[in-house]
Parts: structure tokens; sequence; C-alpha cells
């Protein structure tokens, strides 16, 4: 599996408020709240982006507030990856548990400019800089992890360890 | 090699004798916890599972915190989503208008939440009831429900950093200035993954609901869960509210530990945290010089809605009014904490001081309602998140501080040091 598609970047602790404010909390349609994703650090995000893009960020993404309306809306925006130095925990679990595909490498966090076009290979965790031509190596998941995404997130995992 | 608090009661939970830092486990789980934000889209992810059975209807409770009394359709649509699921269930622990309170103030006082427990909750603050000897933490929806459908969740055990608390805390110094000053000094995620242990004979100096307010914002740190020896004073608020059985651990004396501070809480002064990280603190004296100008107070939240709280703040507020041009919210944490405040009077003074006081919600303090700032706008607020556009407009501030300092500063119209109105 591979992702592919242009940069946006953002700076270090982005946290789960400015991602999704919690002004549109109560609405409970994907599509009516991912019109707001990054809206208050980024109201060009929504206008710009395109199937398949890519986030890439500082240390400490998805910060804050719990709530999983945050990987939902990224990835209902059309976003393939998230790329950080680090993520905050309760978001790391709830973009696998939603089967958002995330990768933990500081090298391309740094490196990676806003509007490079980028190819990740999830299994190999290997991240393309096709604008600049370099590569970097992202952090792969433990083996507990990656059957929760390939079984496409939590809810499938459970249901296949219940026939078990 | 040891085990730390934290881990061994992730091993007690897993079955096992023995874990290490960075080992994947599956545990079973004491409560599964979700508000009236969360557990809607946690009861939609249910939809998915073959069997909508929840694993104990005594061990999951709900709370309507955030929206209500209901905001809008919407938040009202989202309550009844919860209150049908739990009346289908028959949830024994769903909380409702008149008998809610803020959910990390709420569970502790009904007896919960106790020494021991392994707790999950679907609200990045569940981290409060380390406070009581739990290992207690966030998550998202989706491992609250599988959570409430298996009784499980997948952990990886942490690693954990010690802070040795030693000392005799000043005057108006309490537990909101001493996380606030640990997460200025290690930033908002100095303790990411980790688990945060306090310790040291400095804690006999900080009372329960310090003790909470400093658990509960572990995650502001990157916390995965902060948690507390237990001693007397614990044992005696558990008895004081409940009677489910505890259990004490500790961590074994040659534990390992990935970072270690030990912090005098007499060189402690009042700290606030300025926008737009709860980690950009200053003394209250930097505060003061800087003659910062505010239109709100709040006063309240899962950090800071508990009757110590309120007790700090009427006792500055006593016989003192709200400055021209501010405006002064009061929220009490529970209906418990607000009848105990009612009947020691505070509610008065808060009243005589030209503050409202509102029934318990979180409102203001994700910009929900009760309190929303407009563009240009600054609060001095005793919640625990001072991101951009947490309490409304992008372009309005929140200075993070204790109930003593917020009821100075509302009285003062600027960010005031409590000895100035006392």
């Amino acid at each position: 599996m591979e992702a592919k598609g242009r940069v946006f970047k953002y700076g270090d602790n982005v946290d789960t408020d400015v991602i999704i404010p919690a002004r549109y909390l109560a609405i409970q349609d994907k599509k009516e709240l991912a019109r707001h994703c990054m809206e208050d650090i980024d109201t060009e995000f929504v206008k710009k982006v395109s199937a398949g893009d890519i986030m890439v960020a500082g240390r400490n993404f998805g910060c804050g507030s719990s709530r999983e309306h945050a990987p939902i809306v990224i990835k209902e925006a059309g976003v393939s990856c998230v790329i950080a130095e680090t993520f905050a925990r309760i978001f790391f679990r709830n973009a696998i548990n939603i089967g958002l595909p995330i990768i933990e490498c500081r090298e391309a966090s740094q490196g990676i400019s806003a509007e490079d076009e980028v190819r990740i290979d999830f299994d190999s965790g290997i991240i393309e800089d096709l604008t600049t031509g370099r590569s970097y190596q992202g952090t792969p998941f433990p083996a507990f992890m990656q059957e929760i995404i390939n079984s496409g997130g939590l809810v499938n995992y459970i249901n296949k360890e219940g026939n078990k | 090699m040891g085990m730390t608090m934290s881990q061994k009661i992730l091993a007690a939970h897993a079955g096992l004798a023995e874990v290490r830092a960075g080992q994947l486990i599956e545990a079973s789980l004491d409560l599964v916890l979700g508000n009236d934000i969360t557990t809607p889209v946690a009861i939609r992810v249910m939809e998915g599972f073959k069997s909508d059975r929840v694993f104990d209807r005594d061990k999951i409770a709900l709370v309507m915190d955030h929206f209500i009394p209901n905001k809008d359709i919407k938040s009202a649509e989202n309550c009844k989503c919860c209150r049908d699921f739990a009346a289908s269930h028959e949830i024994t622990n769903y909380f409702d208008v008149g008998k809610m309170g803020i959910e990390h103030a709420l569970l502790p006082e009904a007896g919960l939440t106790v020494a021991g427990d392994l707790i999950i909750g679907a609200d990045s603050h569940t981290c409060t009831y380390g406070a009581l000897g739990a290992f207690s933490t966030g998550v998202g929806s989706t491992d609250m429900a599988a959570g409430m459908a298996t009784g499980k969740a997948w952990f990886k055990v942490p690693e954990a950093i010690r802070f040795n608390i030693v000392g005799k805390k000043q005057k108006y110094v309490s537990g909101k200035d001493l996380i606030l000053h640990i997460i200025g000094m290690i930033g908002v995620d100095g303790a990411l993954y980790r688990s945060m242990e306090f310790t040291g004979e400095g804690l006999k100096e900080l009372n329960i609901d310090d003790r909470l307010t400093i658990a509960n914002m572990a995650i502001e740190a990157g916390g995965k869960n902060g948690i507390f020896p237990v001693d007397d004073m614990t044992v005696e608020y558990m008895k004081a509210h409940g009677n489910r059985p505890y259990k004490v651990y500790e961590a074994d004396e040659d534990a390992e530990y990935a970072g270690e501070y030990t912090i005098d809480l007499s060189t402690l002064r009042p700290t606030v945290s300025y926008p737009h990280l709860p980690s950009n603190t200053r003394t209250i004296d930097e505060s003061v010089r800087d003659n910062i100008r505010i239109d709100q107070a709040v006063i309240g939240s899962c950090t800071n809605g508990r009757i110590s709280d309120l007790r700090a703040a009427a006792e500055i507020m006593k016989g003192h009014y709200v400055a021209d041009g501010v405006r002064c919210i009061v929220i009490p944490g529970t209906q418990q904490i607000y009848l105990q405040a009612l009947e020691e009077g505070l509610i008065k003074t808060f009243v005589e001081a030209g503050a409202v006081v509102s029934t318990p919600t979180c409102g203001p303090c994700l910009g929900g309602y009760m309190g929303i700032l407009a563009a240009g706008e600054r609060c001095i607020s005793t919640t625990n998140r001072n991101f951009v556009g947490r309490m409304g407009h992008v372009d309005s501030e929140v200075y993070l501080a204790s109930p003593a300092v917020a009821a100075s500063s509302a009285v003062k119209g600027y960010i005031a040091d409590p000895m100035e109105v006392a």
C-alpha cells in the first residue's frame, strides 16, 4: 500500500482544537464536519486539499482533546497520510483505530516543504520527496498495530478476533 | 528490575507477573467512560460490531456534561442518542441534567474511581483519577466502543518520569500552580507517551483536590497518565465517597525512570500560562509587571471546579466586587459541590460580588457556550487549555491560572496577585 500527494506543512503542537474546533463537535455528518478541518490555523486548507494529499507536521501533532473527530476530518478531507516528528498519544491511537495512516519521521518532518510531491510506502516505511529527490526512513508500526491497520481498523479487528 | 506504580497496575490487569516499558498488552478494564461529545461517536462505532452487548452495565459511566443543558438542537440530539443507549443497555451509571457533574469532578465524588483501578475514558482528562492511585488514561471513541463491548483495551506499557515533591508551599500556591510550573519546565510534550509519577514528603502539602488538579493536567505535558501514591488522605477520601474495594500498588524501590525531577514547593509562586500553550508559563510577579487587562474570568472546569477551588476563589472575592468591564463566571463541578458551596455561603459571596454562577458544565472551557470570547478579548481561566480559539474567536486569548489568581484578577480587572486583594 502506498500514498502519493502534495504536502500541506504545519509546525509543532498542532492541537485537536484547531484541527476541528469544538463549536462544530455537535455535527455528526462527517462530510459536513470535514468542511471545517484545520479552519482555525489554515483557512485555505479545505479549499486547496485534494484526495491523496499529505500533511507534514512537527512535534506532538494532535495534542489536546481526545476527540476522534480530529483524525476523522483529516481522513474525510482526503488526506492519505500524516507525517510528523511525533504524535500526541491519543491522536496516535485514534488514527490507527479509524484507519488514518500516520508515520513518525523526524528527518522527513524537517526536510519536506509545503507543496512538495511525496510518496510513502507503508510496508517499508520509506518516504520519498519526489520534488527534491530525497528519501527518508519512517518508523514502521509494531506487528500488533499493523494487524489492526491491516484489518481496516479496530472494529474489523475485534470482529475477526471474535471468530477465533 | 522493578516496576513503576503504573506498570504494576497494568501488569495486574493483564494477568501478568511483570511487564516492561514498550511491551504491548491487553488488559481488563474496571471502568469505561464517555461524555455527550464522544459517546455518540462510540455508539455508531458499536453498530459495526457483530454484537451490540456491553461487557458490564455497572462498569460503564456516561456523563452528559459538555453541552448540557443542551445549547442547540444538534447537542440535544447527541444527548438523546446517549440517553436512549443508556436506557436500552440499562447502564447503571448514566448521569443527566440534575444528577450530572463535570465527569472528572463527578466520578471520584461518586466513588466510581478508586486506587488500583484501570480506567479508560473518551475524554483526554480521564488521567484525573491517578490522584487516587488508579491508572487512568484518555482514549478516543473507537477505543471506548471496544472497551464497552469487550471490557478490554490494548496498551503500550509506558516508561515513567518521577517528580519528587518536597518543601512547604507558600500562601496562595496550589496544585494548579505546581502542575503549570511542571508543564512550563518540561513542555507540552515533555512527558509524551510516559507516566508522570509524583512522590515525596511534599505530597502531604497537597490535598485530594490539589492532586486531582495535578493528575488532570498530565495530558497537557503529553503524559499518558499521572499518578500519586495512596496515603491516609487518599484512603479517607475514598471511604467518604463510596464503598468499592480498592487496591494499593507501590512502585518498586528499584523501578527505573526515564527522568527524575525534584521540585521544592517553597520556591513556587502562583503561576500563569500565557497564550497559546499551557507550557508558556510566567510567575504572577512577571504577569503583574506585564499589566494584562482582562475581559472575563472563568472559575470552574474538571481542572478547578471542586469545593477547595470555590473556597479559594470566595475567600478572595468576599467583600469585593468584580471590576467594571469584567464578566466573572463561576461553575461548580457537580451538583454536590454546588450544594456544599451554597451551604458554606460561597455562592452568596460570588453573586454579591457580581459574578454569575452556572449549573455544572464544561461550557466555556472548550468554547462550547456559557462564556464565548469575541475577537480581541482576553480571559483568565482556571481551565486547562489556552490553544488558539479554544474559548471562542481565533483572535481571543486565554490565560490559565489557579482559582485564587482568577478571582483576584476578576476583582482587579487585570491579572493580579491574590496578595493585592486579600
